[in-house]
């Protein structure tokens, strides 16, 4: 028996890693040497699409100071004809992406690496490379890659019939759509377009990288997932699993962007080669140019309502870039989009589309904010079209308990209803408005991921606590975890100290993605800290020598569960610890899991905008993001997730996109002007919490990070178009295309 | 080609090293001073991550020459803490869950530190228009605004 | 990057010599808020780098005798801004220098530097030009005097020439009834280069306009002087038709280009509203508001 009494769930404690952090402390990818340390650089194609005659890398491997040069020959080859699959990536793509073999499919696709002696040589060298281009025709936007004489980037892929750079697709289908929309009183059907945007994670892409002539080989890198870098790197250089220790530095930010690899199968080449540890970090430019952005998209939703607000038929088809390689998050937007109402008659199909440009990686619930920022956009026309209020609208559609999503599952208990009825009686959603200024709502769900995670629990000599997880802790995962070890043994949190494994200390345990890892961790933690307590009224009753059953773990100690047990003090995590010796040795426990019942999260947005019209610039004064948290462990990072999300959301909506020069290049690969939102393009964004508790895990936790991106850019334009009385089709709603949409009628009737 | 030779104060400390004319401070501070905490996110003054002071003055070191160092005063993110006490800010940042990856925050309590010390009573908006060159790509800045503001009023509060 | 030299001379004459003798290779370092972003992407491999921070000439800021101001070309903005009365007879040149980059870039970028980079869209450029700056370069054949609007030749180059330094710039006395304004169109709150930015300076005496001048930047291949802008200001009492006239002055005067940051399109319609809003600050302020 062991007796909870929340003193730590729910708490804002200082996060395990924190002083760390704020002192300069933390050892981030970039932050680490090795003695003898060279330095690797990639070279990469100029051209958008080109084929690879020939790569003569004599003059570089000349040039004093250089260690080393690997191309293609030295990447292990996945043929075309058989996938290979590591999670969601399949290695025939993922070894055409870190090095390029026949072809160059984008600017920045890297055909060599060098390691030398500094990095001014390793980057001379790469100039030294001679590479023999056949320069091909490139298409970049999807209507180019998809007209039936666009440049085809795999010819062996073929659809329907022909070379194509349809390279796949995905249906989802309920009911009758054709019967369905005959049931409508109103349909609206509009046409989207979304620009790709990147993850924008402060740290770029690094690894530090030693081979011994054994081949036991060392990697330190940032990454969502240590696993996830031996795995991948296993595959492309050939070492085996066992042999590839894969630490996980402190990760500055990845949201998906840092679920692969890019530079770690390099730099261990170079390491092998020659013989000395390499460290490779990219630059900014590199990681615009070269490393994953989400997908650019082209959409087009059509729902129908009957005059009472039902919705009776919804149908959406979603065109994703991919980039160079195939695997665009056709299934976010195409599954999660229609997933927030209980519709009778959907199809929801998506299309993976490449083009010439960089190969899309995960980013915040991959596809959901492009699927949802056109459906919840034609919400938003219906409801006014039905002169119904927004929120309404919603909740009359709501999905809940037993509502059969299309993608698939049966709703169990969700707390979708809760956020549009918080929402509604929120002082945001009722307060007053200016002129020019505009309130839009959108909701979101997001799938949310279960999977593996392994995690030990140890008691230490002088009775505290060690965790170790096999999670990246990318926003403060550690803090919710020692909240919940220190809960379940009754002690101080301070004295629980958790830590990120590494690939051979820990059990696997799949990437942080998929807003899995406080709920997949909290489960093997919990899980493992009760075979601990278990262990700890063991050894109690062996020493009062009575039964186990008739201990019960208290506030830190083993006390006997009632009077009938006897009369005996109480034994603390210490004394437990310190008699741990005569008593059958060391207490820890570890638990390896394949965690199931992570169910999808809801969320619903309220936006305030404000739009200047002589100049075209929206900018969003008020925010409140609700959502259902299950149970937030520790509420400042739940919140946290919230408001990140809502931020790059906002971003999205506004100002960020890749710009394309003619010749195929990206022209704004940097912050400058790529325009992430800085602190003052922001106002204070405020969170509500519903905590609808999941009831398939031990502390009801329920996946938050993805969801709060999900609504962002329907909310934002909803906004707009409630401000200027305009609505606006394709993002970002930039300055430039805000004022043309904004004819002088416009303007005067918006003033 | 011969290497600069660099007399400067790191951090209250007096200090010498060698770079080339073309180093900048922050690839100094990193690869020859083993001082970590200031990170590169883009190497051209956009995001912020390398904030230090020259002179008590903020500035991104990636900005500028380790030359330029010469009989000046640096303070980086290593100095903050004093004699193993936080500083408040450092101490607000972790109650307030104003960090989430952390990549941002030496150069987000360099820049916030800086500006207290110019005006301990800024408005959200100068602490928003102060911070605007770091870049923070997890918080929303929210947190991060929040803490500042309220560092400041318990300096204010204590100074009284 | 591997034959390069860095100097920092304690004199301009040593620093003429240095620059001089290098010849194209060597480049300027003030704040070197550019110079240093241009090095790493490899758009600039220079020689050698000629520091001038050490020099007192280029870093002071001077009240001249009957009123004016003399700023060194290596004065960074947030040094400016902590010069007690600078901000009171220059509230435009201020905010606009204070406009270049963040508080970071504040503490080294100057005014001098944001000229010669040559950019069109210096934010510091068009106020200048309307505040009637002048600026004063020193080379190898003694010192001279130039406009600020004649300092940009075209994007990235200007009129100095080999082995001149720019040293200072000089701005006049202002009359009773006279302020400036800066205004720039950014699509984020800070950090952007600008799409459109504009200056105005004027004189009101009675509530009419004595004086003015205007500059744009970001709207043509340097930035501008628009004195049909100016005329249509002078003489009126900034009603809507004069600030019609000026704004159109404006428009017509835009050469811009399509790019990443804007349209010829939108460049062109935000000159003439951004005239209109500067016009209006700098005449509130002229009139003591």
């Amino acid at each position: 028996m062991n007796v909870v009494n929340n003193k730590w769930i729910g708490q804002r404690t200082i996060r395990p890693d924190g002083v760390d952090k704020v002192t300069g402390r933390a050892a981030f990818a970039a932050d680490t040497a090795m003695p003898g340390m060279i330095w690797g650089k990639v070279l990469r194609s100029p051209h958008p699409h080109a084929r690879i005659r020939s790569i003569d890398t004599s003059k570089a491997e000349a040039l004093p100071g250089v260690k080393a040069v690997v191309t293609s020959r030295d990447v292990v080859d996945f043929p075309l004809d058989k996938s290979v699959m590591l999670g969601i990536q399949d290695m025939r793509w993922m070894c055409r992406n870190v090095m390029a073999r026949d072809k160059a499919l984008f600017p920045g696709h890297p055909v060599a690496a060098v390691a030398a002696t500094t990095e001014a040589i390793a980057a001379k060298a790469c100039e030294l490379i001679e590479v023999d281009y056949e320069v091909l025709p490139f298409s970049i936007e999807i209507e180019d890659a998809i007209e039936p004489d666009a440049p085809i980037l795999h010819e062996f892929n073929t659809f329907q019939g022909k070379p194509s750079n349809i390279v796949g697709t995905l249906e989802h289908k309920k009911g009758d759509i054709e019967d369905g929309f005959k049931q409508a009183d109103v349909i609206i059907e509009r046409s989207f377009t979304t620009r790709p945007v990147h993850q924008g994670y402060i740290e770029p892409h690094a690894c530090l990288i030693s081979v011994a002539a054994d081949g036991k080989t060392t990697i330190w890198s940032s990454s969502q997932g240590q696993f996830m870098v031996r795995a991948m790197t296993a595959y492309l250089t050939g070492i085996p699993q066992s042999d590839i220790r894969a630490i996980p530095a402190e990760i500055g930010g990845g949201f998906g962007g840092k679920t692969i690899v890019y530079l770690e199968p390099l730099a261990t080449l170079l390491a092998k080669k020659s013989g000395r540890p390499v460290k490779m970090v990219m630059t900014r430019e590199e990681v615009m140019r070269a490393t994953g952005p989400t997908s650019g998209s082209k959409s087009t939703v059509k729902i129908g309502a009957k005059k009472d607000g039902t919705i009776v038929a919804a149908q959406g088809t979603f065109y994703l870039q991919a980039g160079a390689l195939p695997g665009s998050p056709i299934r976010g937007a195409a599954g999660c989009s229609f997933a927030p109402y209980d519709i009778a008659n959907v199809l929801s199909v998506g299309y993976d589309v490449c083009s010439n440009r960089s190969k899309v990686a995960a980013y915040r619930a991959p596809g959901a904010p492009i699927g949802a920022y056109a459906v919840e956009c034609v919400l938003d026309e219906l409801a006014e079209a039905l002169k119904m209020d927004p929120l309404e609208f919603r909740l009359k559609n709501a999905a809940k308990q037993g509502t059969k999503a299309a993608h698939g599952p049966v709703f169990p208990r969700i707390g979708y209803i809760e956020t549009l009825e918080a929402a509604k009686n929120s002082a945001h959603y009722s307060a007053p408005l200016r002129r020019l200024q505009g309130r839009g709502v959108a909701s979101g769900f997001w799938f949310n991921a279960g999977g593996e995670s392994s995690a030990q629990v140890n008691i230490t000599e002088d009775g505290n606590v060690v965790v170790t997880t096999g999670h990246p802790d990318i926003g403060g995962s550690r803090a919710g975890i020692a909240n919940i070890c220190a809960e379940l043994l009754g002690i101080d949190y301070r004295r629980v100290s958790v830590i990120i494994g590494d690939t051979q200390t820990v059990g696997f345990s799949n990437l942080t993605g998929g807003s899995r890892v406080l709920f997949a961790s909290a489960m093997v933690v919990t899980q493992a800290t009760e075979k601990v307590i278990n262990t700890l009224r063991e050894r109690a009753a062996k020493i009062w020598e009575i039964d186990p059953e008739a201990v019960k773990w208290e506030n830190g100690a083993a006390h006997p569960a009632s009077p009938n047990a006897g009369q005996f003090e109480p034994l603390t995590l210490e004394d437990l610890a310190d008699k741990a010796p005569m008593q059958g040795g060391p207490i820890g426990a570890g638990v390896q899991l394949n965690t199931q019942g992570a169910e999808g999260g809801f969320g619903t947005h309220i936006c305030d905008v404000e739009v200047d019209i002589e100049l075209g610039i929206a900018r969003v004064i008020r925010y409140t993001a609700v959502q259902d948290v299950g149970r937030a462990v520790h509420p400042g990072y739940v919140e946290g997730q919230l408001q990140g999300g809502v931020a790059q959301g906002i971003g999205w909506a506004l100002n960020e996109e890749y710009i394309y020069r003619s010749d195929g290049k990206v022209d704004n690969p940097g912050f400058l002007d790529y325009r992430m939102p800085v602190c003052s393009d922001l106002p204070m964004i405020d969170t509500i919490l519903v905590e609808v508790p999941n009831p398939k895990h031990p502390q009801g936790v329920k996946g938050v990070g993805e969801v709060p991106l999900v609504p962002v850019m329907a909310a934002v334009a909803n906004a707009i178009y409630r401000a200027v009385g305009k609505r606006f089709y394709a993002l970002p709603m930039s300055p430039p295309k805000v004022l043309a949409g904004l004819e002088p009628p416009v303007q005067q009737a918006a003033e | 080609m011969a290497k600069l030779h660099v007399t400067t104060t790191v951090n209250g400390e007096p200090l010498e090293f060698l770079c080339e004319p073309y180093e900048t401070m922050l690839d100094a501070l990193r690869n020859q001073l083993a001082l970590t905490g200031s990170k590169e996110g883009c190497a051209s003054g956009d995001c912020g991550a390398c904030s230090i002071t020259l002179d008590d003055r903020l500035v991104c070191s990636c900005l500028m020459l380790a030359a330029e160092a010469e009989g000046h005063e640096i303070r980086t993110i290593e100095g903050m803490a004093r004699g193993g006490r936080l500083h408040p800010l450092q101490e607000k940042f972790l109650e307030q869950a104003a960090l989430q990856c952390g990549i941002c925050t030496s150069g987000m309590l360099v820049a916030s530190e800086a500006l207290l010390r110019k005006n301990p009573n800024p408005s959200e908006e100068e602490v928003r228009f102060w911070l605007a060159g770091n870049l923070c790509r997890c918080t929303g800045y929210d947190k991060i605004v929040r803490a500042v503001l309220e560092t400041a009023e318990e300096i204010r509060e204590a100074a009284q | 990057m591997t034959d390069i030299r860095y100097v920092a001379p304690q004199t301009l004459d040593e620093a003429v010599g240095a620059y001089a003798a290098a010849g194209s290779a060597a480049r300027i370092l003030a704040g070197g808020t550019d110079l240093l972003v241009q090095m790493r992407s490899g758009a600039v491999k220079p020689g050698l780098i000629v520091d001038i921070k050490k020099i007192r000439e280029l870093t002071a800021v001077e009240e001249l005798s009957g009123g004016g101001f003399r700023i060194g070309a290596a004065v960074p903005g947030a040094v400016l801004a902590e010069h007690p009365r600078f901000r009171q007879t220059w509230p435009g040149v201020l905010e606009a220098v204070n406009l270049i980059g963040s508080t970071q870039v504040q503490g080294r970028a100057s005014a001098g530097g944001n000229l010669c980079n040559a950019s069109p869209a210096g934010d510091s450029v068009p106020a200048m030009i309307a505040a009637g700056a002048v600026v004063t370069v020193q080379g190898p054949e003694g010192r001279r005097e130039l406009k600020v609007e004649d300092v940009p030749a075209a994007p990235g180059r200007t009129n100095l020439k080999p082995g001149e330094i720019l040293v200072s710039f000089t701005l006049p006395p202002r009359p009773p009834g006279s302020a400036d304004a800066y205004l720039r169109m950014i699509p984020r709150t800070e950090m952007d280069i600008a799409v459109v930015g504009c200056g105005v300076s004027l004189t009101l005496k009675d509530g009419v306009c004595a004086h003015a001048r205007v500059g744009l930047g970001a709207v043509a291949p340097t930035a501008l002087l628009v004195e049909p802008a100016a005329q249509a200001l002078i003489g009126s009492r900034l009603d809507d038709a004069a600030l019609n006239a000026a704004a159109n002055a404006c428009r017509a005067a835009c050469r811009p280009i399509d790019d990443k940051r804007g349209t010829i399109a939108y460049r062109t319609q935000i000159a003439g509203v951004l005239l209109k809003r500067t016009a209006n600050i700098a005449a509130e302020r002229a009139q003591g508001k």
